[in-house]
């Protein structure tokens, strides 16, 4: 690879190309693309040796617009592209994009296969819950009575929670985020540029015009802070706009409860540990209304790192 | 250990020119090995030799019954062996079920060799015959010799401390040592190999060698045979030093490995298990080091899309699978197509479509090979004929891949995965320059900017700077790259993917072409056929018919010179295990009344139901038909 003798300082312009996005205006991908292209800039990898890999979907032409190598592949088909390039190519940083169609439906197979191998591959799953690109049909995250094209009296089947999934094939890195706050998505992508092994970045993400506001009620900025429960590695699982709301571990169920109400104190509410799967996974099955939404690292350990594994075996 | 050398001249031998034997049981008996190891001592001997494993379908049918019998058929002889032959002259059986299955194939007054004691009540139920054959008359055509085999080797293990159940499993060393007495076998690197095979158990590698003896001695022994057979002068085959027995997958995972090298790139092998193909996989998963990378993947689908992930960043991409698995790589075999990265994509072909027959060999996948994509995605189709051919035609097709950057699929089938034959592994030297055009520094990268002789673009791999770039299936401006849904620029990219491929008939040579300038017909074929096609030939020749052939290794494109060569004969028969699919894409391409030998058994074509065939069209009924003669 490329090595440079005086460091160059990189902005965020070096990782956008001359291509104009064509998505719809106000979609949630703009701000997608400009957390990752400043996230990019700041890790300081040269653009010659990032490498963005879609499938097919909206979220799928991200990488015509970074200014990176790229390779816009098929439908579901990213991660087994992704995994070949890292595995014959391991100096290259390798980001995959993917949409809720594409990495858990046509591609549910090679995501979880991608995480439980832990190659040193990122990937977004960009979760807007609906087909935007073939005009508005239900996806695997569409809720239960969503109307849609392919829906027209409501979405039978049950959702899946992508972080399930994840938390499932043994990711050893596990977030969520939304595309309302660029400046925590960022920090929770640079964390994933990081991090040794494969990531996982579940975003939630509007769909303007074919599921608007399907995430209003938790990432509205006046709605944030009593829907949502920011998880930060060590820290209490207190939310709300008082921060007076946590999460109590109740006989082995995760539950909310109120600081200072029913005997409950801020010694009762549970710390969140980024190493511990059995509290992420419980943490994955918090839903809104009935608990806060979580978004942040729901899981962060060091694993042995597929391409590397294979060095250490045949040297 | 025996000193063959001095003993057997006691025995009066009887010299032969050729030999077809097979060994078959339980497949629990050790078929396999005792078959592998009798065809090296053969080969060993400067023999020329050819073998035919037959393993039921299921990993362990229960014991006894016709789906559990295993078989091993070797051929051996000093002329010209081309297949693995077709009637026996020798079969070898422990029990009675695999007496029942292979009959039919012996010649009349061929030599049955029976592990008596296990024709039980039981057991020949079992094998669905209502009274023992062995002594009712139904195999008077041949000569059967009833040897109590299971007994003797408890016999020659007495005071071994072995178990019951141990000392039996080594029943097939005695049945190999008889037959190397009765086709006499340099015995002395048999005491080698057990000892090698058996390092680890002392006991075990001591019993075999008993039993092994006592086999060898019985034949000398009990003079139950007049007689003992030889092949005439082998040494005029002496096997060249450093030789090894080749199966076809074998032969692919090498060469996989040697044209990556070649051309100063990685190998990446992505792979799932599928009969008859997983043995590529596997062997280069036991090969692997930094430069040799194999990956077994989820599915088919994540197989071909690792490797075509590993050309984008410039590793010689590949993986093998069977006709199923074919089916689900179109989409990523297109993909390569619209992104012009090399791809070697090896189909080991079976028979049937789904599931279909998967332990028989076919060649019905040659439609899906040629045209099983959506759009206009011409590829070009390579096919190996022998087993040591796959090398050749691997590396020719890693070499075409990367000069022309396409996917390019080579068709092999489960006749040659299996079959093994003789070779010495070809060294670097011996390939063809095998060169990747990279694309290293430059103002102005494009990425579809084509070399104008080859039509090729520059494989310009992530990490170089100047080139960045983004491939991907939609459709594109041909100098740009950029994507473009303009029907010009679709129309001129559909042309320039069919030329640069059509143009590849440039750069490959016609095959040769046996047998007769003034045939009165040709014989075509492709692939696995060769052997029968080409002993049909001769046979023909002999008998005194005008006969040529040839076998295609580029199907497409199809070399410059062969519809000439065509039209040079009257009659040009296509020989094929399909319905026709080779006759109909050359009565396509060169509107001729080409005429057709099909057949869709699960088994290679016998040599005489070619020159039947032939004898048939030339209308020459005079010339008896023979199977040829017994021992």
């Amino acid at each position: 690879m490329s090595t440079q003798a005086e460091p160059i300082i990189m902005t965020r312009q070096d990782y956008l190309s001359d291509s104009d996005p064509k998505w719809c205006p106000g979609c949630g991908l703009f701000a997608i693309l400009r957390s990752l292209t400043s996230m990019f800039a700041k890790a300081n990898i040269l653009p010659q040796d990032q490498v963005v890999i879609s499938g097919i979907g909206c979220s799928a032409r991200l990488p015509y617009y970074t200014n990176t190598y790229g390779f816009h592949t098929i439908h579901g088909r990213g991660p087994t592209v992704a995994m070949g390039a890292k595995l014959a190519n391991p100096d290259l940083s390798v980001w995959l994009v993917s949409g809720d169609g594409d990495a858990l439906a046509i591609g549910g197979n090679h995501t979880i296969h991608l995480l439980r191998r832990n190659s040193d591959i990122k990937m977004m799953l960009i979760n807007n819950q609906i087909y935007g690109l073939t005009k508005g049909q239900a996806s695997p995250t569409s809720p239960q009575g969503l109307v849609t094209k392919s829906s027209p009296y409501g979405s039978v089947g049950r959702p899946i929670v992508p972080i399930n999934i994840a938390l499932a094939a043994g990711a050893t890195f596990v977030a969520r985020v939304h595309d309302k706050d660029t400046k925590q998505m960022e920090a929770v992508m640079m964390a994933a540029q990081q991090h040794k092994g494969a990531a996982f970045i579940e975003i939630l993400m509007n769909c303007v015009t074919f599921n608007d506001g399907a995430y209003d009620l938790v990432t509205a900025k006046k709605a944030r802070l009593d829907a949502m429960l920011e998880l930060a590695d060590g820290q209490p699982l207190i939310f709300g706009m008082e921060l007076n709301k946590g999460i109590i571990d109740n006989n082995g169920k995760l539950e909310v409860a109120i600081i200072g109400v029913n005997g409950v104190s801020e010694d009762d509410i549970l710390i969140h540990d980024a190493t511990n799967a059995g509290l992420a996974a419980q943490l994955a099955l918090l839903e809104f209304p009935e608990s806060p939404y979580p978004i942040g690292i729901f899981r962060q350990v060091n694993e042995p790192v597929y391409g590397e594994w294979i060095d250490k075996t045949h040297p | 250990m025996i000193d063959t050398d001095k003993r057997f001249k006691r025995t009066a031998s009887k010299f032969l020119d050729e030999l077809t034997i097979k060994f078959a049981g339980d497949s629990g008996d050790g078929i396999q090995l005792t078959g592998q190891k009798f065809a090296e001592l053969a080969s060993n001997s400067g023999e020329t030799v050819k073998t035919m494993p037959d393993f039921p379908a299921e990993i362990r049918a229960p014991v006894g019954t016709l789906g559990g019998v295993s078989g091993f058929q070797i051929r051996t002889g000093t002329d010209s062996i081309y297949t693995h032959g077709n009637k026996l002259d020798v079969l070898v059986v422990m029990n009675p079920a695999s007496l029942k299955r292979n009959t039919d194939n012996l010649k009349e007054n061929g030599i049955i060799v029976v592990n008596q004691d296990t024709f039980t009540e039981k057991n020949l139920a079992k094998a669905g015959y209502e009274q023992n054959p062995i002594d009712d008359g139904c195999l008077d055509a041949f000569r059967v010799f009833p040897v109590s085999i299971s007994k003797l080797t408890l016999l020659a293990l007495k005071g071994s401390g072995l178990s019951r159940k141990e000392m039996d499993r080594c029943k097939n060393f005695f049945s190999l040592g008889l037959i190397c007495w009765l086709f006499p076998k340099p015995t002395k690197e048999v005491e080698h190999w057990i000892a090698a095979k058996f390092k680890n158990s002392s006991l075990l590698a001591q019993a075999n060698l008993s039993v092994f003896q006592a086999g060898w001695n019985y034949g000398e022994t009990e003079e139950l045979f007049a007689t003992n057979y030889r092949i005439s002068n082998p040494e005029l085959n002496e096997r060249p030093a450093g030789s090894s027995f080749v199966t076809g997958n074998k032969a692919i995972a090498s060469a996989l490995v040697k044209s990556a090298r070649k051309a100063g790139i990685k190998l990446f092998l992505g792979g799932y298990p599928i009969t008859p193909a997983t043995e590529v996989m596997q062997e280069l998963l036991k090969h692997q080091d930094k430069d040799v990378i194999a990956f077994q993947a989820e599915d088919e689908i994540a197989a071909i899309g690792t490797a075509l992930g590993a050309s984008y960043t410039g590793a010689l991409g590949a993986t093998c699978t069977s006709g199923p698995g074919l089916a689900l790589m179109g989409e990523f075999i297109n993909l390569a197509v619209m992104t012009e990265l090399p791809l070697v994509i090896i189909d080991v072909q079976r028979a049937g479509p789904s599931t279909g027959v998967p332990t028989k060999t076919e060649q019905s996948d040659l439609f899906q090979a040629l045209w099983g994509r959506n759009g206009e995605s011409p590829i070009p189709v390579l096919a190996a004929s022998t087993p040591q051919d796959c090398f050749n035609v691997t590396v020719e097709a890693s070499r075409i891949a990367i000069k022309y950057m396409t996917p390019v699929i080579v068709m092999s089938d489960l006749y040659l995965s299996a079959g093994t034959e003789a070779w010495v592994e070809p060294e670097l030297d011996d390939l063809p320059e095998i060169a990747a055009n990279f694309f290293a520094k430059g103002e102005g990268y494009a990425p579809y900017r084509r070399d104008l002789e080859t039509l090729a673009r520059s494989w310009a791999v992530p990490g170089t700077p100047g080139s960045i770039h983004i491939v991907g299936g939609l459709e594109k401006n041909g100098e740009s790259g950029a994507v473009s849904y303009d029907p010009d620029d679709h129309e001129q990219m559909t042309y320039l993917r069919a030329k640069k491929i059509a143009g590849i008939s440039n750069d490959i040579s016609l095959g040769r072409t046996y047998g007769d300038k003034d045939a009165q017909l040709l014989l075509v074929g492709w692939g696995s056929t060769y052997g029968a096609i080409m002993e049909a030939t001769e046979q023909l020749q002999a008998s005194g018919y005008k006969v040529a052939c040839t076998q295609i290794r580029h199907i497409n494109p199809i070399p410059n010179g062969f519809g000439e060569l065509l039209k040079r004969f009257d009659n040009v028969l296509v020989i094929e295990n399909n319905l026709g699919q080779l006759w109909m894409k050359l009565r396509a391409e060169y509107l001729l009344d080409l005429k057709k030998l099909c057949k869709v058994q699960g088994s290679p074509f016998n040599v005489i139901e070619i020159t039947t065939h032939v004898r048939t069209i030339l209308t020459d009924e005079s010339l008896a038909v023979s199977e040829g003669e017994a021992l």
